[in-house]
């Protein structure tokens, strides 16, 4: 019996959302502004995904993962600092090496701090939402706080690498280079998470987790260790879309992540609470929106999350990709 | 009566305020099936669920080849040789029947010779193979819920309800399937309500109401006794044969 057609809907949405700006600005803007929507949706896509994972393999409403977010952006920034004439080389070896120590730091940074949040802060509350949203919530609170401790209030200005400043430009078309790394990057991290979620046991466990744990321990499986995992490795894909987030932004606050949660609950709610893939495709579309919507209505700009969010949840109630739950 | 594989002794569970087992003495025997009977609410399904550790006892003990389980977790349980099929059979649905049964296996692939023999009980396996399991049907996703417990040799399956909603043609193939699995060795505590099926496969029988186990015997001596299956029943067997 031939296998079921993959779901190719919401894809073929975001493809006619581009297109259908197409008749509404010259092409050179819709390239450079779809580029830029791209760019922000991965960066929001890998912000999202772990907490997604959380969500649906843990049940558990993390509103302290923005301040991960912001926990990644300070420690990529005090790897890039001592290695500045790394990033101010002309060299793109030398800048990107600089980012990859500095993604390295901003991920193990954060995991670990996921791992102590997740032990001291969610453990007791699991199974509890109400409890979850206020225990996550203070705990976001107390890093920020320790962030202002240590780093000060004021915005810190970050260097971006030399290699990626700076736009690539062909006849009246002009792209920023930052935001093709970060489309780069966020395809690789998307390719990374498919196929460990696809193609091997441990991403077996954790789809099957995300359905339905109980069940998964029944089998053998002792899943609490694949939360914790799950948690940890949720937690350094924050590190990491902060890191990214605070280069594109050219500076750093202690807020800077929880500025994004909003966004990033929106994203992961019309994706299907769970869904990676969801998850994805969601976050293009809601920073593709936003990005064109700013510029031929910057009034509906503010709005354009929500409306998107309705008219999802209006076609698909369970989001766009929906997890089979028990 | 053969030696018990299961043993519980005293067993309550409470499910947050509510307390539904009420002090569960419960013996099933080393091969062969035995049934667990009741009215709705009786607490098999809760009995089941205590055995596996997904609800805690709050008192009494679990036994299971002798070893005291009650306070492992439900993977311990699991490893120790008992498999569960529940209810609402609990299919990974967004899983292919292969991921399924993948899972069951807990190794990276599965015993070829044991697949053969599975796929002799339920050739349906086959043909859904790459299909994911929350497409089939009821009686296709009872039959991968089946093969995902028993994928690898288990000394104890925990059947909760398999015939419930199934057409009388996929009845048949549990049967002969269940049948199967007994003839291989394999110790069976089914709850069903259906009672033509149980009486068809049974040895053992136990009767639950109001979370206690209120009769333990043989299949054969229930069957035979028209007036203790209106007692304890509510109804005769041969009403539903």
């Amino acid at each position: 019996m031939r296998t079921p057609a993959a779901d190719l809907a919401p894809a073929i949405v975001v493809l006619a959302v581009a297109a259908a700006v197409l008749p509404f600005v010259s092409f050179p803007a819709w390239v450079t502004l779809t580029a830029a929507g791209l760019a922000m949706g991965m960066m929001i896509f890998i912000m999202a995904s772990g907490l997604t994972l959380v969500f649906g393999l843990m049940d558990v409403l993390n509103f302290g993962h923005g301040a991960l977010v912001s926990v990644g952006a300070y420690a990529a920034m005090l790897v890039l600092a001592p290695v500045a004439a790394w990033t101010g080389a002309d060299s793109l070896v030398l800048n990107l090496s600089a980012i990859a120590l500095a993604a390295l730091a901003a991920m193990l940074v954060t995991g670990a701090a996921g791992l102590v949040f997740e032990r001291t802060i969610v453990r007791p509350v699991y199974g509890q939402h109400l409890r979850q949203i206020l225990v996550t919530l203070g705990g976001a609170i107390v890093i920020e706080q320790l962030l202002d401790v240590v780093f000060g209030p004021d915005a810190i200005p970050v260097a971006m690498p030399e290699a990626l400043r700076g736009s690539l430009v062909a006849g009246e078309i002009a792209v920023e280079k930052y935001r093709l790394f970060a489309v780069a990057l966020g395809l690789a991290v998307f390719a990374a998470m498919f196929l460990v979620l696809d193609r091997t046991r441990l991403g077996l466990l954790i789809r099957a987790g995300v359905e339905n744990g109980p069940m998964v321990e029944a089998l053998g499986y002792r899943i609490r260790r694949l939360f914790i995992g799950v948690f940890v490795a949720g937690s350094a894909l924050a590190g990491l879309g902060g890191m990214l987030w605070g280069m594109y932004r050219e500076m750093l606050t202690p807020s800077m992540g929880g500025e994004v949660l909003v966004t990033v609950f929106i994203v992961i709610i019309i994706g299907g609470l769970g869904s990676v893939g969801g998850c994805f495709i969601g976050a293009l579309l809601t920073a593709l929106v936003a990005n064109y919507a700013g510029f031929l209505a910057p009034k509906l700009a503010l709005a354009s999350n929500i409306v998107v969010m309705v008219a999802v949840l209006l076609w698909r109630p369970a989001g766009l990709y929906p997890v089979a739950r028990r | 009566m053969p030696e018990a594989l299961l043993e519980l002794s005293g067993v309550h569970t409470h499910i947050g305020k509510y307390h539904i087992l009420h002090g569960v003495d419960l013996a099933v025997p080393a091969s062969g099936m035995t049934a667990l009977l009741g009215r709705n609410g009786a607490g098999k399904t809760t009995t089941l669920r205590t055995v596996m550790g997904l609800w805690k006892a709050s008192g009494g003990r679990v036994r299971f080849d002798g070893r005291d389980i009650g306070a492992l977790a439900t993977a311990d349980i699991a490893r120790a040789g008992i498999a569960y099929v529940p209810e609402t059979m609990d299919v990974f649905a967004g899983l292919t029947v292969r991921e399924n049964l993948l899972l069951g296996a807990r190794e990276s692939r599965m015993d070829p010779a044991r697949l053969d023999w599975l796929v002799g009980l339920f050739p349906a396996l086959e043909k859904f193979w790459n299909f994911p399991a929350g497409k089939l049907s009821g009686g296709q996703k009872q039959m991968v819920a089946i093969a995902r417990a028993i994928v690898l040799p288990r000394r104890l399956l925990l059947v909760d309800e398999p015939t419930k909603g199934l057409a009388p043609a996929i009845v048949q193939n549990l049967l002969a399937a269940f049948r199967e699995l007994k003839s291989a060795g394999t110790t069976i505590l089914l709850v069903e309500q259906n009672l033509a099926f149980v009486r068809t496969l049974a040895d053992h029988v136990a009767v639950m109401d109001d979370g206690r186990v209120v009769h333990e015997g043989s299949m054969r001596d229930l069957a035979a006794d028209a007036a203790l299956q209106s007692r304890l029943l509510g109804l005769a067997l041969e009403a539903h044969s």
